[in-house]
């Protein structure tokens, strides 16, 4: 099988911390990580090509740096990557970042797959993947918790994708493209062979020229939806404490959901 | 400090860091509550190519030495001492192999153990332990079969491991030259396995009783000739005595952050205790001899690597000094977290636990001595024969 | 669009370089100057204290011909869900303040009564694909039949709730439709000055509030996080006009195929239908303590919930994560039992209406953010709660 998994390097938001005076963002110091959601992705297609063979290639949009996120996919087993980086890019919403990737993997050829996480934890849309099926074209289900059967002979899969509820068992045609929940896998560790590889491994870089991408449609430009303001969440939390034995404590807490009308039994 | 590590040793050394991290940290404390072998991590120690590092290229190992080993076990051993000795156990058992194993055992044996197949050393009997010339299992060649009769206990990883590597007296009457190491594979007849012992630390790791019961092995599955047995035994303990000091550097290193960590933290008086002179000495100390030992064991891997003939000295100071520091860092880290520590809420305590037994197996402390001792005695005695 | 920083003006005081949020901002030589990484999000030139910055922007052309609110309701197995309530309190709100007419989009089969309802809680007008082939969700069908509608009747506004259903398929219909689309979108409103949907949402975690237009393309679509905004309120006997959608359209072949719905019967109240959420972290400890929160949230008539350190341990299962891998939940009152608070989980869970801690580490950072903070054992105070609850 060929598979295409997107990867996006975002912050590591671990480290992320609010300026209490300007409540903005401190960003120095703060590392990068590959999206969490885009390991299960990854290990998706690894164990699906554990069981039929073909290759993964890893894709993302991104600056320069973002070079190290696919290096570091290779240690987990990816054979191939693609960087599609390009000052034109920059600035992207979901609808240009949908438009940009769906130039790349035309650029990486035929695919029976397309893997993606449910979404990135910076951006925590969840628009891309279903963004980047309806421009290639194909056949998605979005929040993939399960494969229940994989056939590339017959050119179809079942997966049963998470609802609010429950799970709806779908079945698609292939080529499609999944995204996938924590819940799918458990990913693997990175090999010793496969950080050397990745050492050694030559990252192609895809400009705006090389992918033949419309500059009206890419990064800032393309983007329909624009960032006019920024400002900080109202400060929350009255911090009331609630001291004593933990009798005192639970009547005083029953007291107060009571009062603010946010308990539904025992408040008749 | 740094130690000048190359790229590929750093890699190595990362890699098994991450894999603690990621790994082995989240269930630590549940395993070894559960006594429960860490079947699940030991997949991605393999996954990770970790059972790689000293076995030879030619047979899908990496064909690194002791010092890539023990920079791995370092790293495991700061988190979970009882997985590192799971882990490293394995190696212990491919190390007969590696040194004196046949081309087609080699061939035959050592890539599984290289793809994450456990190995296992057995040579502890209840009638030998520091005295390992007390052995009575028995092997006894009748046609082109060995038989072997006997009980091997305390042996890590019994029961769980594929690939034992097994001493035996193939002819008493002639002492030192009369044990011979086999290769005994789970599920050969007459091979079963006894009770899981209960220990008092490392409770993840499996130790148990082997059980030979007419034995039956094909004669090639002798390694080398009869009657090397304890030349065997003694090079492959050279070889592994810094990984055990591995463990107890990686282990005294776990118990001295987490202790620091807490001094930072935790007020009384008013101030956080690690302002406290008692406190920072303790530490103080802790970390000194946590650096010392690590220097030792890095020095030491790296001369027995580098291929030097009289190792034994170096070896076993390798392992007894860090050993000592271990015990001595965990329960000092016990003490700086005061009532807490003792709680088992908190993982000193486990660490403490653990420490105790890298004094005792793979050669007590008190036999390290002798050997360092005697070794001391002969080097003196050479030199002064030259003058 | 451009950014202009007067350097006569600028006093390198570095209000700007910290008012930005993305990194864009340096002082060089004395003068700020912004990089690749700006956004023209305009947060410098509000900071900026002597204004010597200025965004240029392009003017915002509104693509004539597209008029009304549209909100999706969303039903499943036959019934409305919550959110489509809350859609049309709001989307009346948004069609009363631009003077337009309010339609609800439904689909499904045999919904029409739900339809109905609809009227009652703000409609003017539902549009009802009622037919087997919508019995159940799919992507292709619901995305390609509201993709075509919208083309047919070209709405200014199209809004769907921020469920699995709908952050499902509302991405495909903005892109098929080449138009803008703001995910979880927790406050909406009308800028007086050009009419256009001003929609704000939670971004960097939740520490950052980013308010987002779609000023050139139409229309202009957001799916809007559940149990954040009001329902209107229900008037009976209310009508409007029912228009009836052919379910089917040329071209509209769907290749995804529903073949079953799988219950999650472990659960009496779902996470993102509860309005009380009693959730577990870490400091429970083991499994076990998630059989004391259930007997908790049961007798409140709640849901559980868990912090992804609970849920790594394997103490419960994944679908009741609560966090930034995990679900995004907005209840009335969500009671944190010995969760820590890290940011990643605070992202999936500060929208709720009251936050109460219970930790027995005063200096948990989940306490920041409670309304009412318990600093004790859980094992003693939760069934303190219980007890007292049941008399």
């Amino acid at each position: 099988m060929k598979i295409i998994v997107c990867i996006k390097q975002v912050p590591d938001t671990k480290n992320v911390r609010l300026d209490p005076a300007t409540n903005t963002l401190k960003r120095e110091g703060v590392e990068s990580m590959v999206n969490p959601f885009d390991l299960y992705a990854v290990e998706t297609a690894l164990r699906l090509k554990d069981q039929f063979g073909g290759t993964v290639t890893a894709l993302t949009m991104g600056p320069p740096q973002a070079e190290s996120a696919l290096r570091e996919m290779v240690e987990y087993g990816v054979d191939e990557t693609a960087l599609l980086s390009d000052r034109a890019f920059a600035g992207a919403d979901t609808w240009a970042t949908s438009y940009t990737l769906a130039k790349g993997v035309k650029k990486l050829g035929g695919f029976d797959l397309i893997v993606c996480g449910k979404q990135a934890v910076d951006g925590d849309t969840a628009q891309v993947g279903p963004g980047l099926a309806e421009q290639l074209d194909i056949p998605y289900v979005c929040f993939v918790r399960r494969l229940i059967e994989v056939d590339p002979q017959a050119r179809r899969m079942v997966v049963e994708r998470l609802m609010d509820d429950g799970g709806d068992v779908v079945e698609t045609p292939l080529p499609a493209l999944i995204t996938v929940v924590k819940e799918i896998n458990e990913p693997r560790v990175p090999s010793l062979r496969g950080k050397m590889k990745a050492k050694k491994i030559a990252v192609p870089v895809y400009g705006l020229q090389d992918l033949a991408a419309d500059p009206d449609r890419v990064g800032l430009a393309g983007s329909p939806t624009q960032v006019v303001r920024i400002f900080a969440p109202q400060p929350r939390g009255t911090r009331a404490k609630l001291d004593g034995r933990p009798e005192e404590q639970a009547e005083r807490l029953i007291e107060a959901l009571k009062k603010d009308k946010v308990l539904t039994i025992g408040a008749e | 400090m740094d130690y000048f590590l190359t790229e590929d040793q750093l890699m190595i050394q990362d890699l098994a860091r991450q894999i603690a991290e990621e790994k082995v940290l989240p269930v630590r404390a549940e395993l070894d509550e559960k006594e429960e072998f860490p079947r699940d991590l030991m997949k991605h120690f393999a996954e990770a190519d970790l059972f790689r590092l000293n076995i030879p290229e030619a047979y899908d190992g990496m064909g690194l030495g002791g010092f890539e080993q023990a920079l791995a076990v370092e790293q495991v051993s700061r988190v979970c001492c009882g997985v590192a000795c799971t882990y490293a156990a394995s190696g212990l058992g491919a190390y007969p192999l590696v040194l004196f194993g046949s081309e087609d055992q080699k061939k035959k044996y050592l890539p599984q153990i290289a793809a994450g197949k456990l190995g296992a050393f057995a040579l502890t009997e209840s009638t030998a332990g520091s005295d390992a010339g007390g052995i009575q299992t028995r092997a006894v060649l009748e046609g082109d079969e060995y038989v072997l009769n006997g009980t091997k206990q305390w042996i890590t990883n019994a029961g769980e491991a594929e690939i034992y590597s097994v001493i035996a007296l193939t002819d008493p009457s002639r002492g030192p030259r009369g044990a011979s190491f086999f290769i005994v594979e789970k599920g050969d007849p007459g091979f079963s396995f006894g009770k899981r012992e209960k220990k008092m630390g490392i409770r993840c790791s499996a130790t148990g009783e082997l059980i030979f019961n007419n034995c039956r092995l094909p004669a090639d599955r002798l390694i080398s000739k009869e009657g090397l047995g304890f030349i065997i035994a003694m090079r492959t303990f050279d070889k592994s005595r810094p990984g055990v000091g591995a463990q107890a550097v990686g282990l005294a290193q776990g118990a001295l952050e987490a202790a620091v960590e807490y001094a930072r933290t935790r007020v009384q008086f008013g101030h956080p205790i690690i302002s406290f002179q008692a406190i920072q000495h303790m530490l103080a100390d802790m970390a000194a001899s946590v650096e010392a030992a690590r220097a030792l064991v890095y020095a030491a891997a790296r001369f027995i690597d580098s291929g030097a003939k009289e190792v034994s000295k170096v070896s076993a100071m390798a392992k007894v000094f860090p050993s000592d520091v271990a015990m001595k860092v965990t329960t000092d880290a016990v003490q700086i977290f005061g009532g807490s520590g003792y709680m088992r809420d908190y993982p000193v305590e486990k660490m403490m636990r653990d420490a105790k037994i890298l004094q005792i197996y793979e050669g007590t402390n008190q036999i390290q001595r002798n050997v360092i001792g005697q070794e001391l005695h002969k080097e003196f005695g050479r030199r002064s024969r030259k003058k | 669009m451009s950014l202009f920083i007067d350097s006569d003006l600028c006093t390198a005081c570095g209000a700007c370089v910290e008012a930005c949020p993305f990194g864009a901002v340096e002082i060089i030589d004395q003068v700020a100057q912004a990089n690749e990484k700006c956004n023209f999000c305009g947060a410098c030139v509000e900071a900026c204290p002597v204004e010597a910055i200025t965004i240029d922007k392009k003017e915002a052309k509104a693509d004539d011909g597209y008029q009304g609110v549209w909100v999706f309701a969303e039903q499943r197995r036959g019934s409305l869900a919550g959110v489509s309530f809350e859609l049309l309190g709001e989307g009346r709100r948004l069609a009363d303040k631009l003077g337009v007419s309010l339609s609800a989009v439904l689909f499904g089969h045999r919904v029409r009564e739900e339809a109905v309802r609809l009227f009652a809680y703000g409609a003017d007008r539902v549009y009802l694909a009622d037919d087997p082939s919508l019995e159940a969700f799919t992507d292709d069908q619901y995305g390609g039949l509201l993709t075509a509608l919208i083309r047919e009747h070209r709405p200014e506004i199209v809004l769907c709730g921020a469920t699995s259903l709908g952050r499902s398929f509302f991405p495909k219909v903005a892109n098929a439709l080449n138009t803008g689309l703001t995910a979880d979108c927790t406050g909406l409103d009308i800028r007086d000055s050009d009419r256009l949907l001003l929609q704000t949402r939670p971004a960097f975690g939740g520490n950052i509030m980013a308010a987002i237009l779609c000023p050139n393309r139409r229309p202009q679509m957001a799916t809007v996080r559940p149990k954040v905004m009001r329902p209107g309120p229900c008037r009976e006997g209310r009508t409007g006009e029912l228009v009836e959608v052919e379910p089917s359209r040329p071209g509209l072949v769907p290749k995804t195929r529903f073949i079953e719905f799988i219950e999650d019967l472990s659960e009496k109240v779902h996470l993102a239908d509860a309005d009380i959420i009693v959730a577990g972290g870490r400091g429970l400890g083991s499994a076990k303590g998630f059989d004391l929160l259930r007997e908790l949230a049961e007798l409140l008539g709640g849901a559980l919930g868990a912090s992804r350190g609970a849920v790594d341990a394997e103490w419960i299962s994944y679908a009741h994560q609560v966090g930034q891998t995990g679900k995004t939940v907005s209840p009335k009152l969500y009671i944190a039992c010995g969760i820590s608070g890290a940011v990643q989980h605070l992202v999936g869970m500060q929208s709720a209406d009251v936050i109460v801690a219970v930790n027995n580490d005063p200096g948990a950072p989940i306490f920041d953010v409670a309304d009412y903070g318990l600093v004790g054992d859980l094992y003693e105070i939760i069934p303190a709660v219980i007890n007292q609850l049941q008399r």
